[in-house]
Parts: C-alpha cells; sequence; structure tokens
C-alpha cells in the first residue's frame, strides 16, 4: 500500500506541495485530477524521487519502506513505476538493450533469474503484440523518432514487462488519439488484481471512462481538496475546476 | 627540464647511432636522416607556442630521458590471440618469428630489409622540413611495415601489432610504416599498440599511406599503450581519384597521446572518414588532430570524434578542412562530442574549416557537457542502478562512432576495447 | 601607413561607387609632428589639457608598447605598418568646443550632413525625421577630437553623463580614474598599448543606478585628414540595474594611402546592467583594387562584473581594408550573459578576421554567438572565437552558431574557434556551416522579376536576418541598405 501523509515538496524553493495526504491500498485504482499547476506531476516525479524537487515535510511509505530514502532505482525495484509523461529519448540506446537490462536489474532485486536474449526477445514480443507495437520498435533507439503514441505505448510495454506493484501514471492519456488511449486503458486494466496499485493522474476525465478509477482526488495548489468515487470526476467534467480551486 | 633539451638528448643520440642505423650505407637515406637531423636540431619538440599544439605539451617526453633499444630482443612476449594475418613489432622491431604473413594475397614484410627499394616513397609524404615529430621519426626510425598491394588485389585483413615491453631504461622507438595500394586494391588494417602494464616509452610511429585510382584502405587504430607511456603518431595519406582511406582511431591508453592525421584527397571522387574514440582516465592526456585537404573535386569527407573523459583526464581535439580552389562541390562534415564524467576533467576543442572554394558544403559541430540529468533519472526510474545506467549512457555516446566501422573483426575488438576500458574505470571508482 | 605618397584631390576623382562616404571635408587643421615617441604622447595629452596621473599612465602604456612586437597570428596579410610615418593628433583648427553646434564650422556640420548623421536637436524637434522615431543622441568624433555631442541637457536630467572622454577627464576624474584600463589594460596587446599612449577622444557614458536610458546614444566617427591614424577610446558604465542602447558608426575619406585605427572600447555592467553595443562599421575599405582602405585593428572588451548583469555585441562590419577585433565578454558575474551577433563583409580585396571571446567565470552564465561571414570577390573572412569555461562556472552554457557565405570562387571562409571547458556541469555547442548562394535561389527571384543584385541582396539579407534584427530598428533598415552595396559587382 502507498501511503502519503501531510508531504510537501518544494522545487527551486518555490513551495509545490503543500501537505498531501493519501492512501492507495493493494489493489486499488486512484485517480488524481486537477487543473494545471496544481502539483500534479511534481507528486509523481516526488515519488519517484528526481533530483531537484526536495521534500521538505511529511513522508511517502510504500508496503511500509520508506519511498522518500531510497534512490529511484531502489523504487523501481521495490515496484513502483512511473509512467513519464514526457519519456525521455535517449539516442544511442537500443530499446531492446533497454528493457532487458531493466527488467533484468529488477528481476535481480526481486531474486529471480535474469533473462538472457531469447527469453526476453519472447517475452518483449508477446507483450509488444498485445500492444499492436511493430516489433521494429524494439531496434530503434529508446523514444528516438517515436511519435507521441508511440512514446506512451512503449511506457505501457515497459510497465507490462516490469510487472511493477504500482504505476503512476502521469498525463498518460495526453496527446492520445481515441485508438491508442484504448490501447494504454487495456494495458492497465490487464495489470489490475490484488497485486498491482495504480496512481493515474489526469487531466481530463477521458481516460478515466476507460480505467476506472476505485477512488478520484482533486488536487489544487498542492493540496487534496476533495475525494470520493468516480463520481467526482464526472462532476469535475462538468462544473470544471473553477468550483473546487474557490474552495481552495 | 625543458621539452628543447629533451630534443637535444635526441639529436645527441642520432649523432651516436648514426653510422649504425639500417641504410646507413645508403646515401639517399643518409642525407635524408641529416636533413632531417638538421630541422629536428632546428625546431627541436615543438612548444604549445606552436598553434598547432596549443594544448599538448611534450615536455614529459623531454624529461623522460628516453633511449632507443640498441640491441635485438628475442625472448617470447605474451602475445594476444590473432584473427587474421599478422605483422608483430616488439619495441619497434619487424618480429619475423612471431608474424604470420605467408600466403597473403600481398606483400607485407619488414622495411628494415627493404631499404634500398624505397628510394622515392619514403619521405614522399612525411615532410620533416615541415615537421618536427616526422623528423625525429625520419632520423631515427629503425624498422616498419612495408606494404604493397597490386592493382585490384583484395588483401583481405591484416593485423599490425606493436607491443612495448618494460625495460630497465625507458625505451623510444620510432616506427616508419609505407603503405601503398594499386588501383582498385583494397585491405584491411587492424592495428593495436600496446605494452606492458606500467612500462613507460616512447612510440612515435609514422605512417605514409598511397591509395591509387579507386583503391580503398580501411585503418582501424587501437591504442591501448601502457598507461605511463607515450604515444606519438603521425600519419600521411595521399588519396587518388575514386579512392577511399577509411580510419577509425581509439585512444584508450598512455599518458599522453597525440595521433596527427593528414589526409590529401587529391584525385576527383575521393572520399576519406576519420571517426574515433577517445576514451580518457586519470592522469591522461589524449590530443587528436586531423588535417583534411580538399584538393580536387567532387570528393567528401566525414568524420566523427567521441571523447569520454573521467577523473583529472585532458582531452583535445583539433580538426582542420582545408577546400583548396579547385575542389568544388567538396562535401565535408565534421562532429567531435565531448561527455566529461568528472569534475576535473578538462576538454579543449578546435574544429576548423579553411575553404577557397565556393560550391561547397562545409559543416562542423562541437560540443561538450555532462551526462544529461533527465536520461539518468528514466533509467533509474526503470530500476537500472546508476553505474549500469552511466555505462548505458556512455556507450550510446559512442555508439555514433563507432556505427561508422562494418561489421567484422575490426568492430568486435573495438567493442572489447571500449568494455575494457570502462570496466577499467568502474574498478578505478 | 603605407608610405604611398598621395595628393588630397584623389578623394572624389577615385571611381568606386560602392563607397558613398569617400568624399573629404576641406577644413584647416593642426597636427602633431609626424611621428611617435614620448613628446608626441606628451603632446597629446598637453592639448587636451590632461591631469598628471592620465599622462603617466599613457607613458607607461608608451613604455609597454615600446617592448612588444606587432602581432601576426591573424590571417591578414598587410605589408609592414610604419609608425613613424603617420600623425598622431589631428584636430580641426577652429577652436570648437563641444558646447554650442551654433558655434561648429558650418563646413563640418555639412559634412555631417551629407552622412546622413544629424546633429542639430531641432532637426528631430522639427519634425524632420519620420515621427514615432525615437531621438537619438549623438556624439561627433572628427579625426581627433569630439566636435559635438547632442541632447547632453536631457541627459544630464537623469544623471546620465555622456560627453567626450578628454571632457569626462575634465569633469568626472574619478570615474575616468576608476575604470580607464580596468577592462582593457595598457599592455594587453600592441594595438591596445598603443592607443592608451596616443588616444585621442572617444565617447564616455555612465548610467547610474537604476536608471534607463531613455534614448539611444551614438558616436559617429570619421576620419577625414590624411596620414593620419585614429585612437578613439570609448568607456561605457552601466551601474546597478541600469539599461543603455549605444551605437557606433564610422566612415572615412577614399584614400589610396592605408590608415590605421586602432580604437578601444570598454564596457563595465555592474548588477543586473545591461549594454547594449551596436556598431555599423563602414570605414573605406580601398578600391576594387586593393589599394587604400582602413586597417581597422580595434580591442572591444566588456566586464559583466555584476550578478544578473547583460552585454550584447552587435556588429555590421561592412567597411575596412582589414579588419581585426574580437569584441569579447568576460562573464564574471552569476549568472550574467554575454551575447555577440556579427554580419562581416569581406568583398573585392578586403580581409576580415574577427569573432569573439566569451570568458565564462561565474556560475549559470551564457554566451550566444553568432556568426554571419560573407565573402566575395578576393575577400578573406575569418571567424576567431575562444569560448572557455573555468572550473567555476557551474551550470554555464555557451551556444555558437557560425555561417559563411561564399559568392565567387576567388574568396576564402574561414572558421576557427577555440572551445575550452573545465567545467562537468557546462555545456557548449558549437555548429558551422559554409555555403553559397544556389542557383536555383538566384534564379527563382529572378523569374520573379529581381535584378540579380536585388536577388542576392535579398538572399544575403536573409542569410543576416538572425544578426540585424538584434539591431536597433533605426540603424537595420541602413544596415541592410548597406550590405547591399558592400556587395555590388560581387555577382557576375
Amino acid at each position: 500500500m502507498l501511503k502519503i501523509d501531510n508531504l510537501s515538496a518544494t522545487v527551486d524553493g518555490k513551495a509545490i506541495l503543500n501537505g498531501i495526504s493519501l492512501e492507495v491500498p493493494n489493489g486499488e485504482i486512484h485517480a488524481i485530477m486537477g487543473p494545471n499547476g496544481s502539483g500534479k506531476s511534481t507528486l509523481s516525479y516526488v515519488l519517484a524521487g528526481r533530483d531537484g524537487y526536495e521534500v521538505t515535510g511529511g513522508s511517502a511509505t510504500f508496503n511500509g519502506q520508506d519511498l522518500l530514502a531510497m534512490e529511484p532505482e531502489g523504487r523501481a525495484a521495490a515496484g513502483l513505476f512511473l509512467a513519464f509523461q514526457y519519456p525521455v529519448e535517449l539516442p544511442g540506446v537500443g530499446n531492446a538493450n533497454f528493457l532487458r537490462t531493466a527488467l533484468n536489474s529488477i528481476r535481480k532485486n526481486r531474486g529471480e533469474p535474469e533473462l538472457d536474449a531469447m527469453q526476453f526477445l519472447k517475452v518483449a514480443r508477446a507483450r509488444m503484440a498485445a500492444l499492436s507495437m511493430p516489433e521494429d520498435m524494439l531496434k530503434r533507439g529508446v523514444n528516438v523518432g517515436f511519435s507521441g503514441g508511440e512514446k506512451k505505448r512503449n511506457e505501457v510495454l515497459q510497465m507490462a514487462l516490469l510487472q511493477p506493484k504500482l504505476a503512476i501514471l502521469d498525463e498518460t492519456d495526453s496527446g492520445l488519439d481515441i485508438d491508442a488511449l484504448k490501447i494504454v486503458a487495456d494495458g492497465v486494466n490487464a495489470q489490475r488484481g490484488e497485486n498491482f496499485s495504480a496512481l493515474v493522474i489526469t487531466h481530463y476525465q477521458r481516460l478515466l471512462d476507460y480505467i476506472v478509477p476505485d477512488r478520484v482526488h482533486v488536487l489544487v495548489k498542492g493540496r487534496i481538496v476533495k475525494s470520493g468515487g468516480p463520481e467526482v470526476a464526472l462532476e469535475l467534467e462538468k462544473d470544471g475546476y473553477a468550483s473546487v480551486q474557490e474552495a481552495a | 627540464m625543458n621539452a628543447v633539451s629533451g630534443a637535444a638528448r635526441f639529436s645527441h643520440r642520432f649523432e651516436g647511432l648514426r653510422e649504425r642505423l639500417p641504410g646507413a650505407r645508403l646515401p639517399w637515406l643518409t642525407a635524408l636522416r641529416d636533413g632531417a637531423a638538421a630541422t629536428f636540431a632546428t625546431l627541436g619538440f615543438p612548444t604549445r607556442r606552436a598553434e598547432a599544439w596549443k594544448y599538448t605539451d611534450l615536455a614529459p617526453i623531454g624529461d623522460a630521458g628516453f633511449d632507443e633499444p640498441l640491441t635485438l630482443l628475442e625472448g617470447s612476449v605474451a602475445l594476444p590471440p590473432a584473427g587474421a594475418a599478422r605483422a608483430v613489432f616488439v619495441d619497434g622491431r619487424f618480429r619475423a618469428d612471431l608474424a604470420t604473413l605467408d600466403g597473403l594475397a600481398f606483400s607485407a614484410r619488414s622495411l628494415a630489409g627493404a631499404l634500398d627499394e624505397v628510394e622515392g616513397p619514403l619521405g614522399a609524404l612525411a615532410q620533416p622540413a615541415r615537421d618536427a615529430m616526422a623528423a625525429l621519426n625520419t632520423m631515427l626510425f629503425e624498422d616498419g611495415l612495408l606494404i604493397d598491394v597490386q592493382d585490384g588485389v583484395d588483401g583481405g585483413v591484416l593485423e599490425l601489432l606493436s607491443v612495448a615491453t618494460a625495460s630497465e631504461r625507458p625505451q623510444a622507438f620510432h616506427p616508419r610504416h609505407l603503405i601503398r595500394l594499386g588501383r582498385g586494391a583494397s585491405l584491411t588494417i587492424i592495428e593495436t599498440a600496446m605494452g606492458t602494464a606500467g612500462a613507460a616509452y616512447l612510440h612515435n610511429p609514422v605512417f605514409e599511406i598511397g591509395l591509387e585510382e579507386d583503391a580503398r584502405l580501411t585503418h582501424g587504430r587501437l591504442q591501448q599503450e601502457s598507461r605511463a607511456g607515450f604515444h606519438l603518431s603521425t600519419i600521411y595519406a595521399r588519396v587518388a581519384g575514386g579512392a577511399v582511406y577509411d580510419n577509425f582511431t581509439l585512444n584508450a591508453g598512455a599518458r599522453l597521446v597525440r595521433n596527427e592525421i593528414h589526409v590529401a584527397l587529391t584525385g576527383p571522387k575521393g572520399a576519406c572518414h576519420m571517426n574515433g574514440a577517445q576514451l580518457i582516465g586519470d592522469g591522461q592526456h589524449a590530443d587528436t588532430a586531423t588535417v583534411l585537404d580538399h584538393a580536387a573535386p567532387d570528393c567528401a569527407s566525414r568524420q566523427t570524434y567521441k571523447t569520454v573523459l573521467a577523473g583529472r583526464a585532458r582531452g583535445v581535439f583539433q580538426g582542420r578542412i582545408h577546400v583548396h580552389q579547385a575542389a568544388q562541390r567538396t562535401d565535408g562534415y565534421q562532429m567531435n562530442q565531448a561527455l566529461l564524467l568528472s569534475e576535473d576533467a578538462e576538454m579543449d576543442s578546435k574544429p576548423q574549416l579553411e575553404i577557397y572554394a565556393d560550391d561547397v558544403k562545409c559543416s562542423h559541430g562541437a560540443t561538450v557537457g555532462a551526462l544529461d540529468a533527465d536520461q539518468m533519472f528514466y533509467l533509474r526510474a526503470r530500476g537500472i542502478p546508476e553505474p549500469a545506467a552511466k555505462a548505458m549512457l556512455v556507450e550510446a555516446f559512442l555508439i555514433e562512432a563507432v556505427e561508422q566501422l562494418p561489421e567484422g573483426l575490426l568492430r568486435e575488438r573495438l567493442t572489447d576495447a571500449i568494455a575494457g576500458w570502462w570496466q577499467g574505470q568502474e574498478a578505478a571508482a | 601607413m603605407a608610405a604611398v605618397t598621395e595628393t588630397i584631390d584623389t578623394v572624389n576623382a577615385v571611381n568606386d561607387g560602392g563607397y558613398k562616404y569617400g568624399f573629404s571635408t576641406d577644413i584647416e587643421m593642426e597636427f602633431a609632428p609626424k611621428g611617435l615617441n614620448e613628446d608626441t604622447v606628451r603632446y597629446i595629452s598637453a592639448q587636451k589639457n590632461e591631469p598628471e596621473w592620465l599622462l603617466e599612465w599613457r607613458l607607461r602604456a608608451f613604455a609597454v608598447w615600446k617592448t612588444m612586437e606587432e602581432p601576426r597570428w591573424s590571417s591578414a596579410k598587410y605589408p609592414p605598418i610604419d609608425y613613424q610615418d603617420a600623425y598622431y593628433y589631428a584636430a580641426p583648427k577652429e577652436k570648437i568646443g563641444p558646447k554650442s553646434l551654433d558655434e561648429v564650422d558650418p563646413e563640418l556640420l555639412r559634412t555631417y550632413e551629407k552622412l546622413g548623421i544629424p546633429l542639430r536637436e531641432q532637426e528631430w524637434l522639427a519634425g524632420v525625421q519620420p515621427e514615432g522615431r525615437m531621438p537619438v543622441a549623438v556624439d561627433a568624433v572628427f579625426d581627433s577630437v569630439s566636435v559635438a555631442t547632442s541632447y547632453k541637457d536631457r541627459l544630464a536630467k537623469e544623471g546620465i553623463i555622456f560627453c567626450p572622454i578628454s571632457e569626462a577627464v575634465q569633469e568626472h576624474p574619478e570615474l575616468v580614474r576608476k575604470y580607464l584600463g580596468s577592462v582593457v589594460p595598457q599592455g594587453d596587446n600592441f594595438f591596445a598599448a598603443l592607443n592608451s599612449a596616443v588616444f585621442t577622444d572617444g565617447s564616455f557614458v555612465y548610467i547610474p543606478k537604476g536608471v534607463r536610458c531613455p534614448m539611444e546614444l551614438s558616436t559617429y566617427f570619421r576620419i577625414n585628414a590624411k596620414s593620419t591614424g585614429q585612437f578613439e577610446r570609448t568607456l561605457i558604465i552601466a551601474d546597478v540595474g541600469s539599461q543603455v542602447s549605444y551605437l557606433e558608426g564610422c566612415t572615412a575619406p577614399m584614400r589610396d594611402e592605408n590608415q590605421l585605427h586602432a580604437a578601444v572600447v570598454e564596457l563595465v555592467a555592474l548588477d543586473d546592467a545591461s549594454i547594449k553595443y551596436s556598431t555599423v562599421q563602414n570605414w573605406y575599405p580601398g578600391d576594387a583594387n586593393g589599394k587604400g582602405g582602413i586597417y581597422n585593428f580595434v580591442t572591444k572588451r566588456a566586464a559583466c562584473r555584476g550578478k544578473r548583469s547583460k552585454v550584447s555585441w552587435t556588429q555590421v562590419e561592412t567597411g575596412s581594408a582589414i579588419t581585426w577585433k574580437y569584441p569579447s565578454c568576460i562573464l564574471q558575474g552569476e549568472d550574467s550573459v554575454g551575447e555577440f551577433y556579427s554580419v562581416a563583409i569581406a568583398n573585392n580585396w578586403q580581409q576580415a578576421d574577427t569573432g569573439t571571446k566569451m570568458i565564462h567565470i561565474g556560475a549559470r552564465t551564457k554566451s550566444t554567438i553568432v556568426s554571419k561571414g560573407i565573402s566575395a570577390g578576393q575577400g578573406q573572412n575569418t571567424y576567431r572565437g575562444l569560448v572557455r569555461i573555468s572550473p567555476r562556472a557551474k551550470g554555464a552554457r555557451n551556444f555558437t552558431q557560425c555561417d559563411s557565405l561564399l559568392i565567387g570562387d576567388k574568396c576564402g571562409a574561414h572558421t576557427v574557434p577555440y572551445i575550452e571547458n573545465r567545467c562537468m556541469t557546462a555545456k557548449t555547442e558549437h555548429e558551422a556551416t559554409t555555403s553559397r548562394i544556389a542557383e536555383d535561389q538566384l534564379f527563382y527571384c529572378r523569374q520573379r522579376g529581381l535584378s540579380q543584385e536585388e536577388a542576392v541582396g535579398m538572399i544575403v539579407n536573409g542569410f543576416c536576418r538572425e544578426v540585424l534584427k538584434e539591431l536597433p530598428m533605426e540603424f537595420a533598415v541602413e544596415a541592410q541598405k548597406l550590405l547591399q552595396i558592400s556587395l555590388e559587382g560581387s555577382v557576375g
């Protein structure tokens, strides 16, 4: 279970998160919605451990482990996966090599045997077929020359391969057409189960038609101002963020 | 002690060795050596006041007090496994007993044994009068490899291995290699320079390479000298119409290395590729200097150099493209990039264009920077530990240069050398 | 200067339509004795009624200069300069203070009118200039002295000092003494030492704390007399939080001798201050056969001493037989910014060797270099630049773009950048390209009805756009025309 307690953080000395508290029990999918600049992406980076985001108060634990004390790769090994809003391009790094190295690093941490090239290819191909990804994406540089949709699918492929316990999807729906959106949602839904939870960060309700959340939280000015069931997202869609922003 | 007095030491050695050097009975060669000695005595080692040596100080060579080996070494030497026909030099001397040159489709032999055949070609390209390092080599060379590939012959792959052994007194050797490829001939040379760990020596090879029409030479160079060694190499290549000179140099060893490559494209539709990687760590200094003369129309040149610096390392890249007035429709490209892995590293680059023809397409680029923080985070967020993530990004940085080589023995050797360097860095860290 | 004997009437006789400023003004002049020695230095200092400290300062510079050798490392080729065969001081005889324009010799005023430089403030006020254009305050330097400075009173209301440096020495000695030579020391280089010994006039600008200069400041340099060198010295100080935009223009008569112009410009920017320095250099370039023209050997340097200070150099170099200058920035203050935007033309027998040095010392300093070189005729154009990042300059950034355009196959374009990075977190990027005007571009324009020269002008202006847009608006249009004129006859 992800447990965030009164978490505050600054970027370049500017307070972005101002005391967030949130619990995502295993097996549940929670959505975080909020207007631009409310701190949604900051929350995901703080949880994943990016440099330049300074935690100034509170805590975040994952299955009892202190997330904030761990290196980014340690968090990944513990089962946390961040689907980036803007997946980073790695020219010269082959996608297959990247995926296999990541997978084996995590397997090694879990005490599972590493996969050799052939075993890996078999697994990867199967996952890619499920995501309607052409196989030549394995040969290309990581995210290099990928379209926006391809990049997001590559993120979902990585999630499918790495089998995280907690996935944070940071505006994964931005820039996706409806077909790609369905593919991404199917990828997430396929992971659903008692050992998988997810934090779906989004600006729009649209994605939540396909990934139906257990709970929805509204983030404004670095605080959660409202929580509830899927109906909260529908209300926001109808009334916009203005009403909750006033409340904040 | 400064470099000048170090130079005087070499001049003095020449005085003593003059009568005993190979070919001393050949008047033309003696005249050539005397001329070179006079030049070297005047020029001395280049100092940093010389524009071409602005970033590299040769004073440590003068300080080291090198001697040329006098005794012929015949002891056993540990050699890496050969992947093809191989010529072996130990401390600058050709070792027939270690060579595997039988059944070649072309001629490859010791220069010392064939000096009476090279009047004219020897010194035709390397001009001692202008170049102190060529002068030093010309006055003191004892041996080298003489390669002649006849018209139309595909010579396959030849390895050229230079091994330096440890000796009580630091040794200097100045091999001179002459390579000629006839019309339409082709050859791949994989040159490896290495030395016993910890051995201090000066390896100062000069290459004179002549490619006739439509010939093609792939010249791979893996410089993995001892970390106490000095490597100063100078290549002069003349490329005739339609011919291709393809040079790839890896600088991973030596305390101080300077690779100077002069290529002249003298006939239409010739091409030159000069690529390389410099991987240097604490206490190392690596300088690559290329001079590309586009002297004929419709030639193309491509250069991609990558330097990775760790610890207190200093990297230098100087690349000059000179397009003569006759060289219309020249297509020249040069890219040099450096990756700083340490707070103490320094990279100096000086790409240079000199253009005297108007219908040309020439460009160069240079970047220096650290590993990209976003890329590092992305890899680590996927569970890849920091050292492995670093290694991946370094490999990715180098790949653009490595990919210029075709698949095959050379590329394998290079990939291994890069991996070996990285492991060495990690072990040191 | 070359020991060619010349006659004054060459001036209008030389038939070179390209240079519109080649006339000379017939005016009575006073010269220092020809040649250069300590007495020359004393003579100049006495003419200017200078305090003792400045004379000593000059003499020290002269002593250093005597020990120095003339540099030869640039790609420029020219015959030896005879420093004894020149006048180091030339001034209109009639004592004209820069006080009142009414007292200025009408011949001089006509000269500036002919050059298109308005000295009379009332011309601006009377609406002679197009409406909406900002007035420009002008300091006019004629050979060795400043002859007029406009808008001084209005600027003084803001506390801004804009006057000839000779006047500043008298009126504001504390400022001059504090900053003169603080950016370009007397012994910095051969020509800077020479300038320090014999500089005659130039402009002085001081912008007080927090003041945004309300108008463009401009100095107009004119070499008129024959056999004279011009050695002006400009010093601009932008105090904390101030802003100024300054422009210099230069012309000279057409003479068949070479004349030396060795100026020194020093800029100092304190915390949050910003200086924009623009140059339109149109010294006489020599004729189509390479005879005559100015040797333009200039030292320009800015010290970005303050945090977040900014200096931007913009230059359009169309004139001079030889140009040899590297306007530079020493980026000391944290987060300070240096910029260099340059267009240089080398047509006929001109040689231009120009570029910049960006010395990054402070953390997060940034520099941008955009250089556009155009070579035509037998012209040789070199970009030479240095980007140096010191270990302290954490997070520093440099971007350099050098483009060369060749017109014709007898000219040359050269790029010689030096990039020295000693800081891991700093990033430098350099790009350079060389190309020519493509036949299909020319054909396309001509098919649409443009003449060959119009087409070339248009394409060249497009090539230079990134630099020209950095010029103050008032001068961008003139600079465009100048480019076109400078290239006339380059495409046959």
